[in-house]
């Protein structure tokens, strides 16, 4: 994992990627510093990063676009198989070094609270809370961009499909107020969300009993507690959508509270996600 | 050293490796033969633990490849058939890194690297960048990274292609001196290539394992194929004559040039090649007829794989 971790480190850094990564995330940060704690004059760094945090949008998809796809463009993924290490240590230390690169920005930034404290009265365990939150839930996004960089073989599709996901994520929450929060609506979603799992699941696994396995049981699921008590499916979809949004968390660190759930989401999303990781770059010795 | 046993392995509906079993012995030069799409490429890959098998196991050195992945990786070194490098780095960085990944640290790396660069000949490129080599080198290269870490078994897919002859001779050199230390498989579909370096010949066709032998053992196969063929100051019809004196001999291919002259080709399955073409020369030359050019034709690898492998079209690699 070390070997990996080290040559993925001196990669990005002997290429473009970790500077423009920096620069972008530097520039949002810095931006927003700008008219928020200088012109504004407000103490409180966290509302810049909750500002800022729009720019995950662009930033993700610069960072981890190439992350597997350019393995698999170069045939190196070829070289990671044949040598003596664990498809999940690749991973691993692929996502340690993406985790890294994110970390040096990050650092100069931890300073700006210290430099503001210098001219005033600035609450630190907030701005501090807030910045560490902001890394957590970068890292959550790093570990999805790293998987759906692992289906393809084309850096431009891995971030063409990175960004619209991450920006869905910003806005589902937006968008949860106006889908329908009826129960048949909802179950509707459902069906229409189990349908597309099942031709996700075919589409990885090539496996059709387990595909449309998979599917049946969850329509036959929503079918039965719809028929049995419907009151119950009655909102389902808007609180999905908000329990998936990795921002919505991230607002409560802005608001002073150090939520350790979710923390603990983000750990959650980013194992999910390394495991599928794995599981997509295994998946190519099978066909 | 290495066994194959009843190795299978299906993409959708094709059967790309069918039920292959084979054995290698330590310390030879094997040699991988068979048309594009035979299943060289494809069976390597699942040797190396690039892809899964859909049926069948494969021990190296005693590891099973599949259940202990990490042990049989490492008495194994591979370069596909497209050499896995990292174009923006130097030799020495690329090196670096494949032997730190397979265990290597601070002074044998160093030493490691240093033997197989020289090994490779590749010492004075080692910090340009590998976009700006030649092919030649990059292949070098490549053959450098799967000697890393001193593995007992190296497999070579296709390690010659789209390299210059001379290119050709140095890598062709490089692998018999590996095969003195190694057991070397590599894949080919250059045939002389393989009759050139290698003691042990595999050739496949549609997956399955056709022949399993020494080079020139294999040539014994196509004993039947032995022909004779010379050119006699005749007509036809007095050609044909004779021949029909000549007790050995039963089909023949005649062939009228212009001057009077005829060309015959048999094909025969005696071993006494020499005794066949001692009759001729005196049949014709009892009716005072010269025999220009006479010349017996053993039958080479060529013969055997296009006879082994006929009726092939290839469906691509993999």
């Amino acid at each position: 994992m070390m070997a990996v971790l080290k040559h993925e480190l001196s990669g990005y850094f002997h290429s473009l990627t970790a500077y423009i990564f920096s620069a972008f995330l530097l520039a949002f940060v810095g931006i927003g510093a700008l008219i928020y704690n200088i012109q504004s004059a407000v103490a409180n760094f966290e509302y810049v990063l909750g500002y800022v945090c729009l720019g995950f949008v662009v930033i993700i998809p610069i960072l981890t676009m190439r992350v597997i796809a350019e393995e698999r463009k170069q045939k190196t993924d070829q070289l990671l198989y044949s040598l003596p290490i664990r498809t999940s240590q690749i991973v691993v230390g692929k996502y340690f070094a993406l985790l890294a690169v994110y970390l040096v920005p990050l650092c100069i930034i931890a300073l700006y609270p210290l430099i503001f404290a210098q001219f005033g009265e600035v609450y630190l365990p907030t701005s501090y809370g807030s910045l560490f939150a902001f890394f957590m839930m970068g890292a959550a996004m790093i570990a999805v961009g790293t998987f759906i960089c692992s289906l393809t073989e084309n850096q431009g599709v891995a971030a063409g499909i990175t960004l619209p996901v991450i920006l869905f994520n910003y806005y589902s929450v937006t968008l949860a107020e106006y889908v329908s929060a009826t129960a048949s609506g909802s179950a509707i979603a459902v069906i229409v969300i189990a349908v597309l799992l099942g031709f996700i699941i075919r589409y990885l696994t090539k496996n059709d009993n387990l595909a449309y396995g998979a599917s049946i049981v969850i329509i036959l699921a929503v079918l039965a507690v719809y028929f049995a008590d419907s009151s119950k499916l009655e909102g389902l979809l808007p609180d999905i959508m908000k329990k998936l949004s990795l921002f919505e968390r991230f607002y409560t660190f802005v608001n002073g509270v150090f939520d350790l759930t979710a923390i603990i989401y983000y750990i959650t999303v980013i194992v999910f996600f390394l495991f599928l990781s794995v599981q997509s770059l295994e998946k190519r010795r099978y066909n | 050293m290495i066994t194959v046993e009843h190795l299978t392995k299906c993409y959708g509906d094709f059967m790309a490796v069918s039920d292959l079993s084979f054995e290698i012995d330590e310390g030879h030069v094997y040699g991988f033969l068979g048309p594009n799409g035979a299943g060289k490429s494809t069976t390597m890959n699942i040797m190396t633990g690039c892809l899964s098998a859909t049926e069948g196991h494969i021990r190296i050195n005693g590891y099973d490849i599949f259940e202990e992945p990490e042990q049989a990786k490492k008495t194994i070194g591979y370069l596909p058939e497209q050499p896995p490098l990292y174009m923006n780095e130097t030799p020495a960085e690329y090196l670096r890194f494949v032997g730190e990944a397979k265990g290597l640290k601070g002074e044998k790396l160093k030493r490691q690297i240093e033997e197989v660069a020289s090994q490779t000949k590749i010492e004075h490129v080692m910090d340009r960048l590998i976009s700006t080599l030649s092919k030649g080198y990059r292949q070098r290269v490549g053959i450098a990274q799967a000697l890393l870490g001193n593995p007992k078994v190296i497999i070579l897919d296709e390690p010659t292609v789209g390299l210059d002859p001379i290119q050709i001779i140095e890598i062709r050199d490089l692998i018999k001196q590996l095969g003195e230390n190694h057991t070397v498989i590599l894949s080919s579909h250059i045939l002389s290539e393989v009759q050139a370096i290698c003691e042990k010949v595999l050739i496949i066709s549609k997956g399955k394992l056709v022949a399993f032998d020494r080079p020139e053992n294999l040539e014994k196969l196509l004993l039947s194929s032995n022909g004779i063929s010379f050119t006699a100051e005749a007509s036809r019809e007095e050609t044909e004559e004779i021949l029909n004196e000549v007790d050995r001999i039963t089909k023949w291919d005649v062939e009228t040039q212009e001057d009077m002259l005829t060309v015959v080709t048999i094909k025969t399955d005696s071993k006494d090649m020499r005794d066949i073409c001692r009759q001729i020369f005196f049949a014709f030359a009892n009716h005072k007829i010269a025999v220009l050019e006479m010349a017996s034709k053993k039958a080479n690898l060529e013969d055997v794989f296009i006879e082994l492998t006929e009726g092939e079209s290839g469906v691509g690699e993999e």
